[in-house]
């Protein structure tokens, strides 16, 4: 085995862990005790020039203003809908943000408990009280399709660089697809959705490890039809 | 620790899958989870088994002690249970007292038990109309993904089968296994629209809206059951359930060996 | 604590009747991330001991007159199962299941970053399935190895460990016979990093000598079982590790 050669790339560190005592600045997630910068919270090690952090590997998802996310309303009230986000408060959206008239009251005739929405995180003040939108472009209720949940820090590879892992999925699959930041994804297509499903699940089984893109991309074609194939080796 | 609101879309998914006779999990309709037992696991028990079915998982703990016999039956020993769906299992659990849920729970493990005459209360008189052992079984859901029922009902049967009644340690004579007869087995099916589906996941159990638990003997006998839910079930799908309870109930019972 | 006894706990030649030594803590087993629906979750033996942590949050605060609008709270529940002791324990809080809950989820608060998240509510729920003396020192270990794993902002990690004096020895980690048949027993939590003290109780009757041996054996103790908390950590990405050194 050769194995012993390969250097870790990321190095899981957990809370009280010393993360660097040569002068360097604490990063997200590190704190400095004694002049010594320490990990504040169980992920992979972080070192860009003179900072370090941590990159957390789990954790609760905590809104951010401009977030997009995929909230399921909860409950209603006569001038706003309180959505379940995946964050530790609820969060309120208000009839004015909304792209829709509502009189006072008839809040039920146009979201309902269980109805599922693409939303914006408009601010999130000092108190941690959040507030959402649905009006923006591309903000809307989602009906169909399927629902993947997994952790808000592994969503970041579903996205994978400048947009091409889901890019690549949804190019192979012909699905439509939305990452919500907060750890949900909506997908919605023909029978390959199931594929891209499955997709989405090895990343987030995998989502440590690199090449991750290549290999769902082998995995997808692996899967496809084979009519597909043919087309592609056609000359 | 609100009701938990399953989205639209889920429910949606959920039901299309059905109409193929798919699940979201891959199992067919009639299919149940993976069972693991890990029997004896608790030593300051007298018997006790940590069963998962699936991602649920329930541990129950059987605690026997010399006790005074009810007047109307003073030559046999009392066997009581208890289930606890505590906090840790489920956002939607809360901490306090057994509550409705938890109360139905151990009542129909119960009736299944004592219904089979799996614990031969008979032979646990140590003198008639003065002392007998008592059977205490206290079952705690340690995680919750749907079908309660079953899980508890294969931990207490499996920590019932694992038990040792301590006489000496009570001056009553030498260790012996508790005497059971049989494995009652309970198998619960849930209908969502029109479907029936045997042991259901925690969204699954969610959207569905009746519940049928029945529990079966080693011949294949009805012991107890127990319907459960808003809805309502026709004769013909009572008839599908008995029909499904008996077959996986036998599977069940190889499992628990 | 009957002090009193002319029971043999240690030999002539100072070993225990479990085989340790004066010094010597049980042997310990930790896992992390054991459940599937509470954020986060650990397993624990010591010695005889086994217990199970789990934590959800932070979340919503209920009830909500609990509610502190500059950080979240630690509410934490300890509960002994029917079976985890010799007498079937009768279901329900005691009062010495409130109190062990309360100086728990103190201890956790020191090194929890609570004021990131006000008005939440960080819940602990510690359930001992079968229980051997020093269970309020594994729920805490345990519990906070279940805090780390559940991706919640914390300064570092608390262990913690009991010692105390049974036929006449300052003895670490004591079991459950020499806790019955001892003299005293101190449990005690820090915070490694800084050799804090977060939970200290004392029982029994020691001196001043006594209990500072006891303190520097307990001391030691919970940074070797430190280790233990944060190997398990690192155990639960271990896998997917190697599947990145294999490409």
């Amino acid at each position: 085995m050769q194995k012993r050669n390969a250097r870790p790339a990321r190095e899981i560190v957990v809370p009280g862990d010393l993360l660097d005592d040569s002068g360097m600045d604490a990063g997200n997630n590190a704190y400095v005790l004694n002049g010594k910068v320490y990990a504040g919270v169980l992920g992979v090690r972080n070192a860009h020039n003179d900072t370090v952090g941590v990159i957390p590997l789990g954790g609760r998802y905590m809104p951010v203003t401009g977030d997009t996310v995929i909230g399921i309303i909860e409950d209603i009230g006569p001038s706003n809908w309180l959505v379940n986000i995946n964050a530790p408060y609820p969060a309120p959206l208000h009839v004015n943000e909304v792209p829709w008239k509502v009189e006072f009251g008839d809040t039920s005739k146009y979201l309902n408990v269980g109805n599922v929405v693409m939303l914006k995180v408009l601010m999130v003040d000092e108190s941690k009280k959040i507030q959402v939108t649905m009006k923006d472009s591309g903000l809307r209720r989602i009906e169909g399709g399927q629902l993947v949940e997994m952790p808000h820090s592994k969503v970041s590879r579903v996205i994978g660089k400048s947009g091409s892992m889901i890019q690549m999925i949804k190019n192979l699959t012909d699905c439509r697809m939305f990452v919500g930041q907060n750890g949900r994804i909506w997908i919605d297509g023909d029978e390959n959705a199931e594929i891209a499903v499955e997709a989405v699940r090895i990343i987030e089984r995998e989502a440590q490890s690199s090449n991750l893109t290549e290999r769902v991309e082998n995995f997808i074609k692996s899967r496809l039809p084979e009519k597909e194939e043919n087309k592609g080796e056609g000359y | 620790m609100s009701e938990h609101v399953v989205s639209e879309i889920k429910r949606d998914h959920i039901m299309k899958l059905l109409k193929d006779g798919r699940r979201e999990d891959g199992r067919g309709v009639d299919d149940i989870r993976k069972i693991s037992i890990d029997a004896g696991c608790v030593e300051s028990a007298d018997g006790s088994a940590r069963v998962k079915l699936g991602r649920t998982e329930v541990i129950a703990g059987v605690k026997i002690m010399p006790g005074t016999p009810f007047p109307d039956t003073p030559n046999s020993g009392v066997l009581t249970m208890g289930a606890e769906l505590i906090p840790m299992a489920h956002s939607t659990f809360e901490s306090g007292p057994p509550g409705e849920d938890a109360i139905e729970l151990a009542r129909v493990v119960d009736r299944g038990i004592r219904e089979s005459g799996m614990v031969d209360v008979k032979q646990l008189c140590i003198k008639e109309g003065e002392e007998v052992w008592m059977c205490f079984v206290d079952m705690y859901a340690l995680d919750y993904d749907g079908n309660l029922f079953d899980a508890a009902n294969i931990a207490a049967v499996s920590a019932l089968r694992s038990a040792v009644i301590p006489a000496e340690q009570y001056g009553r004579g030498e260790n012996k296994p508790l005497p059971v007869t049989c494995t009652p087995v309970s198998v619960t099916s849930v209908k969502i629209g029109n479907d029936l589906i045997l042991d259901p996941n925690f969204d699954e159990e969610m959207i569905s809206s009746a519940r049928l638990t029945v529990t079966t003997d080693d011949e294949g006998n009805f012991r107890a059951m127990q319907k459960g839910g808003r809805g309502s079930i026709t004769r013909d799908e009572l008839s599908l359930c008995l029909d499904r309870a008996v077959e996986k109930g036998k599977a069940i019972r190889e499992i628990i060996g | 604590m009957s002090g009193q006894t002319d029971m043999v706990l240690v030999d002539k030649k100072g070993m225990r009747i479990d085989g340790r030594k004066a010094d010597e803590h049980r042997p310990v087993h930790i896992e992390a991330g054991v459940l599937s629906n509470a954020d986060g979750s650990a397993y624990l033996e010591i010695g005889k001991n086994k217990v199970l942590a789990a934590v959800y949050g932070p979340r919503e605060c209920h009830p909500r007159h609990l509610q502190d609008p500059t950080k979240a709270i630690i509410q934490c529940k300890y509960n002994m199962q029917a079976f985890s002791v010799s007498d079937r324990k009768r279901p329900g809080p005691d009062r010495r299941s409130v109190e062990i809950s309360k100086i728990i989820a103190e201890a956790l608060e020191k090194v929890v970053l609570t004021e990131l998240y006000p008005r939440a509510s960080i819940d602990v729920y510690i359930e001992i399935l079968q229980a051997n003396a020093g269970t309020r020192c594994a729920g805490l270990t345990a519990a906070s190895v279940a805090l780390a794993d559940a991706g919640i902002p914390m300064r570092d990690i608390v262990p913690a460990v009991a010692a105390g004096k049974a036929d006449g020895h300052v003895l670490l980690d004591l079991n459950k016979e020499e806790d019955n048949f001892g003299q005293a027993d101190v449990p005690l939590a820090i915070v490694p990093s800084t050799d804090e003290i977060v939970l200290l109780q004392m029982d029994g009757n020691m001196t001043r000598e006594e209990f500072d041996k006891a303190i520097d054996l307990a001391f030691g103790a919970c940074h070797e079982i430190y280790e233990k908390q944060k190997t398990a950590l690192k155990e639960r990405y271990a896998v997917t590790k190697e599947d990145e050194e294999d490409e």
